[in-house]
C-alpha cells in the first residue's frame, strides 16, 4: 500500500469519530447521566418522561439502565449524576455514607407473587408475603429468583430473611440471573412461583401461564426515590443537571403524568405518584 | 417454532413499514460497526504487513499475542475501555463514555486483532521466494508491501469480513461503553438483549433477523468485491 | 586478448548460516556480454551466490557494479534495478500475462506507452503475445516460465540472473524455451549469470563456467578449460572427463557428415552444418578407442567405421578403479577410457604413440557459437 494512504484513511476515520461526538464534548454541562434500573426502563415510563424533560430544559439525558446495585455503585464513583432507584435499604446506606445530596420520594408500585394456577403451595389470596414464602418453602414448590442484585431481587431476599428461611442451594429454588421479563417466562414455562413487579407482569400477562397469587402486602411496596449524587465527592458530577431532573420528576405536572401512565395500554395504573408524601405513610 | 415465525413476521412488518426506531437502530449499527471495521482494516492490515514481512527477535511471541487477541472476549474489551473512559479514568476528560464514538473505539479494539491476525497468516502463506522476486524486480519496501498485499487480497478481504462479523454481532462491549441509550447509542444487538430481557421475544427475534439481513447484505457486497477481483 | 570489462565484481563474499559458512567466495566477476554458468551439485552454494550477487540476502563482503561499490557508491535500489532475476518457479502475480510482464516496468515508474512497447517486445521474444490477456493461474508450466522470462527481459536489464529456470519444466517444454532464451540473450547481448546443475545446459549456453562445491568456487574459466583441464579431482569428477573442442566447419562429406577443423586437424562429425560455422564439440571418453599404430604409420587405413582416426601421444595415465583414464595429445587434448586389460595389452604409458579413433556419431556438436 502507498505509505501515506493507510495513515490518511485512519486520520479521516478518527476525525469522523471525534466529529461525531464533538457536540457532546463541547456541551458537557448539557449532559446528564441518569443511572436507573432495568425494570424502570422496561416499564416504558422513562420513554415518556425523558423526552419531556429534555424538551423542557435542553439537557441531554443518558439513561443507563443497570441493576440497582450497579446504579448505586456508579453513584458512588461519580460516574452518574442522578439516580432513580428502588432499593430503600441500600439507598439509606448510600446517603449515610455521604454519596448523595438529595433523596426525594418519587413514586411507588408494588410487587406481586405470581404462580401457576394449580397453586401447589396453596398461597392464593394470602395477605402476607412472608407467610406465602413460608408455605412455598414448606411445600418445596418451584420458585424462580432473579438472583441478579436488582431491586426486585433485593426485595425478594428481604422477604426470605423476614421469613427466617435460607432458600439458596435448595433444589426448588432456582436463580435465573435474568431480567424480570425473562424470569417470568421461565417461571411460566416451568410452572413455578416468582416475585415480580406489577408493571412487567401486566405487560406480559397475555403470554404467561401465571396468575397473581398474593398482593397488597405493605411489604410488597416498591418505592422509588430520585437521588442527586454529591458533587463534593466527585467534582465532575453535573449537580445542576441532577437538581433539575430531581425537581422535574417531583413536580406536580410530571407526577400527574406518572399517575396516568399505563392506564390506556394495560388498563391499570403502573405507578403511584408520591412526591408529596412521606415514605412511612405509604401503603396505609 | 411458532415464536420464530412470529418473529419473522414481525421483522418483515418492521422492514416494510420502515419503522423509524428500528430504522434508526439499524443505521446506527451499520455506522458504528462500519467505522470500526474501517479503522481496524487500516490498522490491522498495515501492522499485519509489518509483522509478517519484517524479521525481528520475538516475532513468534508477537504473532502469538495477536492470535490470542483474536479471541479477546468483547466484554473484557468493553470493561477496559469503560474504565479508561470513566470520568475518574485517564481519558475521562474526553467525556466519551456512553456515546457511539466510544462504541466505535471498543469495536475497533475488538476487530483489529482479528484483521491483523488473519492478515499475517494471509501474507505468510505467500510463497517465500515471491518476496525475493519482487525485490529482484527492483521494488522499494513500500512497493513490496503494496504488491504482496495485492497478491494476498483474497484472504485479506476475508480478514475484513471476519473483522466486520466480529463487531456487528458484538453486544457486551457495546452495552458497557454505549449505554444502550434510546435513539442515541442503541444498536441492533443491544436492543435485542433489552427486548429479550423484557420478555418481548417476538421483537427480539425480529431484531435478530434484521441483524442477520444487515450482516448478509454487507458480506454480499464484500464477497462480490473479493470474487470479482479474480481475472478470468 | 584482454578480457572484457567486469560488470559485476564480488569481493570477499561470505554467508553464514547456523554457524557454518554456506558461501565463501573471495572473488567473482561477471564480464560484459558473457554468459557465466554456476554449476555444481545441490547444496554447493550456487543459489546463495546468485542471491548474494543480486543483493537480495544479507552477506558479508563487497559488490561492485561497474567499479562502484554497491551500498556506498551506488545505491542498492539502483543496483537491483539494473538486474533482473528469474527463479526455478515462475512466481507470477495473480494477474494477466501482460500485467505480469509489465510489473518490473511499473515498479520503475515507466509510462503506459513505454510499458506497452517494452512488454510487447518481451512477450514477442518468448512467443507468448497471444497469451497476453490470459490469467496467470491458467498457464501451463512452460507458458508461466516464459512469462517470467518475459517479465525479466522487459526491463532490459544490464545483467540477467537465472536460477535453474528450466529445471522444473518437462523435457518437451524445456528445449524450445532454452532456444528462445538463448536467442534472446544472444540478440540483446545481455550479460547473464546462469545457475544450473545440468552440465550440458551450461556447456551449451555459457562462455565461462564456475564449478562450485561447499560454498566455494573450485574453478572458473572458459568452458573448454574447465572441461579439459579440471583444477582438481572434484571438478574433474563433476564435469566428467569428456573433451570439449572448438573449431570451424570447412566442408562436408556426403549428406550427413561435417568436416571441422580443430587446431589444424580435421574432425568428422555427424550432422549437417553450414560451412564457416563455428562450433563446440564434445567427445565422451568412453567413445575414444586406442589402438597400436599399424606398422608405425601415423594414420591407419580406412577399415573401420570410425571416421576419425588420428595419431596421438599419451600424456598421462591414471587408474580410476574400474577403468583407466588416458589423456592424449592429438594436436588437441583428448581423453579416453580403457580397461586395465587394454592398458596392459597396448602398453599404455606416458609418451607412447598410439592411434586414436572415434566415430563421427560420437562427436556431439553442443552449440554453434
Amino acid at each position: 500500500m502507498n505509505r501515506n494512504r493507510p495513515l490518511l484513511l485512519l486520520a479521516v476515520a478518527l476525525a469522523a469519530c471525534l466529529a461525531w461526538s464533538a457536540p457532546e464534548y463541547a456541551a458537557a454541562e448539557r449532559n446528564i447521566i441518569l443511572a436507573t434500573t432495568t425494570s424502570t426502563q422496561d416499564s416504558g415510563l422513562l420513554d415518556v418522561l425523558i423526552p419531556a424533560f429534555e424538551k423542557k430544559t435542553g439537557y441531554f439525558v443518558k439513561t443507563i439502565a443497570v441493576g440497582s446495585g450497579q446504579a448505586m455503585a456508579m453513584g458512588r464513583k461519580g460516574e452518574a449524576d442522578v439516580l432513580l432507584v428502588h432499593s430503600p435499604e441500600a439507598e439509606r446506606v448510600f446517603m449515610a455514607e455521604g454519596f448523595g445530596t438529595g433523596r426525594r420520594l418519587v413514586m411507588h408500585n408494588d410487587f406481586i407473587i405470581v404462580g401457576p394456577a394449580a397453586d401447589r403451595a396453596g398461597i392464593a389470596g394470602m395477605k402476607s408475603a412472608v407467610g406465602a414464602f413460608r408455605k412455598i418453602a414448606a411445600s418445596q414448590a418451584l420458585f424462580m429468583s432473579r438472583g441478579d442484585s436488582s431491586g426486585t431481587d433485593a426485595k425478594e431476599k428481604a422477604i426470605w430473611r423476614a421469613a427466617g428461611i435460607k432458600p439458596e442451594g435448595q433444589k426448588w429454588y432456582q436463580e435465573t440471573g435474568l431480567g424480570m421479563g425473562q424470569t417470568l417466562n421461565v417461571a411460566s414455562e416451568k410452572q413455578g412461583y416468582t416475585l415480580s413487579d406489577r408493571g412487567t407482569y401486566l405487560a406480559l400477562k397475555k403470554r404467561l401461564d401465571l396468575t397473581i397469587q398474593v398482593q397488597g402486602d405493605r411489604g410488597l411496596l416498591n418505592i422509588y426515590h430520585v437521588i442527586e449524587v454529591n458533587p463534593e465527592k466527585w467534582p465532575k458530577v453535573n449537580a445542576a443537571g441532577a437538581k433539575a431532573f430531581a425537581a422535574f420528576v417531583t413536580a406536580p405536572d410530571t407526577q400527574a403524568v406518572i399517575g396516568a401512565f399505563g392506564v390506556d395500554k394495560l388498563g391499570s395504573h403502573l405507578f403511584f405518584p408520591d412526591a408529596e408524601k412521606r415514605e412511612e405513610d405509604l401503603g396505609r | 417454532m411458532e415464536l420464530i415465525l412470529d418473529g419473522l413476521r414481525k421483522a418483515f412488518w418492521l422492514l416494510v413499514t420502515m419503522d423509524p426506531e428500528v430504522f434508526g437502530i439499524t443505521l446506527l449499527s451499520l455506522k458504528v460497526s462500519g467505522l470500526a471495521t474501517l479503522i481496524s482494516t487500516v490498522v490491522g492490515i498495515s501492522l499485519g504487513a509489518l509483522v509478517a514481512l519484517a524479521r525481528f527477535p520475538g516475532k513468534r511471541i508477537v504473532v502469538g499475542l495477536v492470535n490470542t487477541g483474536m479471541g479477546l472476549p468483547p466484554v473484557v474489551v468493553g470493561l477496559f475501555v469503560s474504565i479508561l473512559l470513566w470520568r475518574s479514568g485517564p481519558l475521562g476528560f474526553l467525556g466519551m463514555l456512553y456515546t457511539p464514538a466510544a462504541m466505535v473505539v471498543a469495536q475497533a479494539v475488538i476487530a483489529t486483532p482479528i484483521v491483523m491476525g488473519i492478515s499475517i497468516a494471509a501474507l505468510q502463506q505467500l510463497p517465500q521466494k515471491l518476496t525475493l522476486q519482487v525485490l529482484a524486480l527492483g521494488a522499494t519496501k513500500p512497493q513490496l508491501a503494496r504488491i504482496l498485499t495485492k497478491e494476498a487480497r483474497l484472504p485479506l478481504l476475508a480478514a475484513v469480513m471476519a473483522g466486520f462479523g466480529g463487531v456487528i454481532s458484538e453486544v457486551g462491549a457495546s452495552i458497557m461503553v454505549g449505554g444502550n441509550i434510546k435513539g442515541y447509542s442503541r444498536v441492533l444487538t443491544t436492543a435485542t438483549v433489552m427486548e429479550t430481557g423484557r420478555g418481548n421475544f417476538e421483537t427480539a427475534i425480529a431484531l435478530g433477523v434484521i441483524l442477520l439481513l444487515l450482516a448478509y447484505a454487507v458480506n454480499l457486497v464484500l464477497t462480490h468485491i473479493q470474487q470479482r477481483e479474480r481475472p478470468r | 586478448m584482454s578480457a572484457p570489462a567486469a560488470v559485476i565484481e564480488g569481493k570477499g563474499l561470505s554467508v553464514e548460516r547456523g554457524g557454518a559458512l554456506t558461501l565463501d567466495v573471495p572473488y567473482i566477476d561477471v564480464r560484459e556480454g558473457e554468459v557465466l554458468s554456476l554449476i555444481g551439485p545441490n547444496g554447493a552454494g550456487k543459489t546463495t551466490l546468485l542471491q548474494t550477487v543480486a543483493h537480495l540476502v544479507p552477506f558479508a563482503g563487497e559488490i561492485f557494479f561497474r567499479g562502484r561499490r554497491v551500498g556506498s557508491d551506488y545505491p542498492v535500489l539502483a543496483y537491483r534495478r539494473s538486474l533482473a532475476m528469474v527463479f526455478q518457479e515462475p512466481l507470477l502475480f495473480d494477474a494477466t500475462v501482460f500485467e505480469n510482464a509489465a510489473s518490473g516496468l511499473k515498479i520503475r515508474g515507466l509510462k503506459k506507452a513505454a510499458i506497452r512497447e517494452a512488454v510487447t517486445e518481451a512477450l514477442g521474444r518468448f512467443g507468448i503475445m497471444g497469451l497476453k490477456d490470459r490469467s496467470a493461474r491458467s498457464l501451463s508450466g512452460g507458458e508461466a516460465q516464459r512469462t517470467s522470462l518475459a517479465r525479466a527481459f522487459a526491463v532490459r536489464p544490464e545483467v540477467m540472473l537465472l536460477d535453474e529456470p528450466f529445471s522444473s519444466l518437462d523435457p518437451m517444454s524445456r528445449e524450445p524455451l532454452i532456444e528462445d532464451m538463448e536467442a534472446a540473450v544472444r540478440t540483446t547481448g545481455t550479460t547473464t549469470v546462469l545457475v544450473t546443475h545440468d552440465l550440458m545446459e551450461a556447456l551449451r549456453l555459457s562462455d565461462r563456467i564456475a564449478v562450485m562445491y561447499g560454498g566455494r568456487i573450485l574453478q572458473a574459466g572458459p568452458a573448454e578449460e574447465v572441461m579439459n583441464a579440471p583444477a582438481d579431482e572434484f571438478v574433474a569428477s563433476f564435469v566428467g572427463a569428456g573433451t570439449l573442442l572448438k573449431g570451424q566447419v570447412n566442408g562436408a562429406k556426403g549428406d550427413d557428415v561435417a568436416v571441422i577443423t580443430v587446431a589444424g586437424r580435421q574432425i568428422e562429425a555427424a550432422g549437417r552444418i553450414a560451412r564457416g560455422e563455428r562450433v563446440t564439440l564434445y567427445i565422451r571418453p568412453e567413445n575414444v578407442t586406442l589402438s597400436i599404430p599399424d606398422g608405425g604409420a601415423a594414420e591407419g587405413p580406412q577399415v573401420t567405421s570410425a571416421r576419425n582416426v588420428i595419431p596421438g601421444v599419451v600424456t598421462r595415465v591414471a587408474s580410476m578403479g574400474f577403468y583407466q583414464k588416458v589423456s592424449l595429445d592429438c594436436g588437441f587434448p583428448l581423453v579416453s577410457y580403457i580397461t586395465g586389460e587394454s592398458r596392459e595389452a597396448l602398453s599404455v604409458a606416458e609418451g607412447r604413440r598410439l592411434t586414436v579413433s572415434f566415430k563421427a556419431t560420437a562427436v556431439h556438436v553442443i552449440k554453434k557459437s
